[in-house]
């Protein structure tokens, strides 16, 4: 694999955690933005001794979009250049709350889907000028169909998941690649609430499968890969069911 | 949900709490504190002593911690698995210490059980190449421990099978070792009385450990393949490879029986082998020979199987072994393959299970009648002043462990002492009276 020089955004979700475990044995140079830096800072041990060549960590609150650019500086300037980008926070809003309070709706968009458009404004423009790099994004396989019970979050994923859509035509010609990646239900602490079925995955599944769809060029990664035949299916679903279907 | 270890014997309804940080278990601790819970790790031991009402498991705390690689000591949080650790560390030139047979055990689970493995001749147990741990009581604070601070708590913990608090994490002293790889040479022994000399001969080999037949009988009684390793110097530091095949379902457990485990061991035992001659192996392939199958646990069938470990002491090693495997081999009742392994001399750890002598470890598929067998097993094994290890236990009686393990009133203090006995019991630590 080529990748050497990677970017992580949201690096204290447990997704980007477990992904950034198996760059760390491939040797990788990673520079790590997330909230917590003391949360950071362990990562960063643990991430060394897993193999990293090298770990720089810095914060970032991705809702403060004024940072964005000089934090993705930051990483260019050390790294000289970004291989890849990865896109990872995110929160699950209450469905309930952001129905009625716009406020809360308005949250949520801006963690799941403004920020991270900002996010990629900057990175685009970088990448294309290096005339290279992957962007692999994190969305959710709720972007796919808006369900009553939960479409603020799943209008925010699919906001994003047609950004990227878009994008990587736009990037296409510039040799950059752009991923999107949509797990399932995951177990982290984010689902921490929720009760756990068969069709829970493990956050190491999701990044092993973030790994493969980066070096494989996938476009779209459904992980894990059956969710794309779940997905298939709920998309088929004629809307005059849809619409009665509570879930 | 259900829960088993790895025999599948017993099964206990247990609701399994995963914490993913320090701060996130003593939480756990102080909101719910059922007074039948217990740390668990991978559940590799066989038997209940990972098995409780309530279930702390470490597997999200798994992060390595700082790595002094002057001094090769390497802290880390309790859920870090052996495989992790060695991936990490191998292509570094580094190895643990002690590994026992799997890699698929985590740090709290090897300290907690003070695993002994091939080397434990000249090497001792896990617990002994702990420089320190962090200890989270049952008040949900946390003490740190080594053998100069909290003295007692520390050899109590170790090989204490989580029955004083749960380890969050572990200071450890790792190996310097240049290679990825083993030289082993295998040894045939034609009977009791020659694999005994052998491991005597072979008193300096870093590591021994022998596959015996234990369903010959006569003058074959013992036969056996002793297997002596030592890690190459070749400069060549891999990763290890990772497993390869599984088994994806129980297998009927009529499959096993004595006519096939007879076949099989015979032909284990009759394999060419070019004694004398060093092979340089893999040293995933050396120490954890049974990890290439996943779940191999499913050949016994779905009621599972038990695993019997003893030790017996130097003085009447070789006839308790003649003894024990003589009764074995006439009820027909036999494993795949038995281990037998010289061990060195014991340590401070109140529950360690080694001490100088030799151990014998038998698989057997659980029927009714098995259970018989291993009590008549259990009365030769005191009777030669040996003892069964807890690991690998799933039905000792109270009064075979208070007679083998002459400590557990000093265990039953410390844990009344520090609040463990209200909170930590596990399906074991009930059984045995502790
Ligand atoms: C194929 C195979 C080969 C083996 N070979 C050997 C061998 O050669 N030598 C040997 O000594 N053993 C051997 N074992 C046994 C195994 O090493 C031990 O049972 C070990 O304790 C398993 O670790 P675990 O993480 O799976 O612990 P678990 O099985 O989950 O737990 C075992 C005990 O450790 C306690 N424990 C676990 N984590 C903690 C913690 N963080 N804090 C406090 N207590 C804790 C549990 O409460 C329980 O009492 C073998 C097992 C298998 C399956
Ligand atoms: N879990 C699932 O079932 C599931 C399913 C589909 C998609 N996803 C997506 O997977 C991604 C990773 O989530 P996860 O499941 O790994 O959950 P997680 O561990 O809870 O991670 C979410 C991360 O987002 C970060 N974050 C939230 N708001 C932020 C902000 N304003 N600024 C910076 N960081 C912020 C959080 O930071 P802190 O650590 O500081 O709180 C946290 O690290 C998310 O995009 C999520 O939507 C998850």
């Amino acid at each position: 694999m080529d990748v050497k020089n990677i970017l992580i955004i949201g690096a204290n979700s447990a997704i980007a955690k477990a992904t950034a475990r198996l760059y760390a044995q491939e040797n990788c140079r990673l520079f790590l933005l997330g909230r917590d830096t003391a949360a950071l800072a362990q990562q960063q041990q643990d991430l060394l001794i897993r193999g990293a060549s090298e770990v720089n960590i810095a914060p970032l609150d991705v809702t403060h979009f004024a940072l964005h650019e000089a934090a993705i500086d930051q990483a260019l300037d050390l790294f000289g250049q970004i291989d890849l980008a990865l896109i990872c926070h995110g929160s699950l809003p209450d469905q309930i709350r952001c129905q009625d309070d716009f406020d809360a709706a308005l949250e949520a968009f801006n963690i799941n889907a403004l920020s991270v458009i900002s996010l990629l404004t900057h990175l685009s423009a970088r990448m294309m000028a290096q005339r290279h790099g992957c962007l692999a994004v994190i969305t959710s396989v709720a972007g796919d169909r808006g369900r009553q019970s939960n479409y603020v979050y799943g209008a925010a994923k699919g906001m994003v998941s047609r950004y990227l859509q878009g994008l990587r035509g736009r990037l296409f010609p510039h040799n950059v690649h752009v991923v999107d990646i949509r797990p399932g239900f995951v177990d982290t602490p984010m689902t921490a609430h929720l009760p756990k079925g068969a069709l829970w995955a493990s956050p190491e599944q999701i990044a092993q499968a973030v790994v493969n769809g980066v070096a494989k060029r996938r476009h779209t990664v459904y992980a894990p890969a059956f969710w794309r035949f779940i997905m298939l299916i709920v998309r088929c679903i004629p809307e005059f069911m849809f619409k009665r279907l509570k879930f | 949900m259900k829960l088993t270890s790895w025999g599948r014997y017993p099964v206990c309804e247990s609701t399994v709490n995963r914490p993913r940080s320090d701060a996130a278990l003593a939480g756990l601790l102080h909101t719910q504190p059922p007074s039948s819970s217990i740390a668990r790790g991978m559940g590799r031991s066989y038997g209940d002593s990972a098995l409780a009402e309530h279930v702390y498991s470490t597997t999200a705390l798994d992060q390595f911690i700082a790595f002094d690689e002057e001094r090769g000591l390497l802290r880390c949080a309790a859920g870090v698995t052996l495989e992790t650790l060695l991936h990490a560390m191998m292509p570094r030139g580094w190895f643990l210490p002690v590994v026992p047979g799997t890699w698929h055990v985590s740090i709290g689970g090897a300290i907690a059980s003070d695993v002994h493995g091939k080397n434990h001749h000249l090497d001792g147990s896990f617990g002994q190449h702990v420089e320190s741990l962090r200890l989270m009581l049952a008040s949900g604070d946390i003490v740190h421990c080594s053998a100069q601070e909290n003295t007692e708590l520390f050899h109590a913990t170790c090989a204490g099978m989580g029955l004083t608090g749960i380890i969050v994490d572990a200071t450890l002293h790792l190996r310097r070792n240049n290679s990825s790889t083993v030289m082993q040479r295998t040894l045939r022994a034609h009977n009791l009385d020659e694999i005994f000399a052998l491991f005597d001969s072979h008193h300096n080999s870093h590591y021994s450990v022998a596959w015996l037949d234990c369903l010959a009988r006569g003058n074959s009684l013992g036969r056996s393949l002793l297997y002596l390793g030592e890690h190459a110097n070749d400069n060549i530091c891999r990763t290890p490879a990772k497993r390869s095949i599984s088994i994806p379902f129980s297998s009927p457990a009529f499959l096993l029986n004595r006519y096939s485990m007879s076949l099989f061991n015979s032909l284990y035992y009759h394999k060419p082998v070019k004694e004398l001659v060093e092979q340089r192996i893999e040293a995933k392939q050396y120490f954890f020979p049974l990890d290439s199958i996943g779940h191999w646990n499913r050949l016994y069938g779905k009621r599972g199987f038990m695993q019997y470990q003893c030790v017996i002491p130097d003085a009447s090693a070789q006839p308790a072994m003649r003894e024990i495997l003589t009764r074995i081999s006439t009820s027909g009742k036999g494993s795949f393959l038995s281990v037998l392994k010289k061990l060195g001399p014991a340590n401070r750890n109140l529950l360690s299970f080694p001490l100088e002598g030799y151990t014998l470890a038998l698989d057997f598929k659980f029927e009714p009648s098995t259970l018989a067998l291993l009590d008549e097993l259990d009365s030769i094994v005191l009777a030669h002043g040996g003892r069964l290890y807890l690991a690998k236990d799933a039905r000792m009686s109270q009064e075979v462990f208070r007679r083998s393990y002459p400590h557990w009133e000093d265990m039953a203090r410390i844990r009344a002492e520090t609040g463990a006995d209200r909170l930590f019991n596990s399906l074991q630590s009930r059984r045995l009276g502790l």
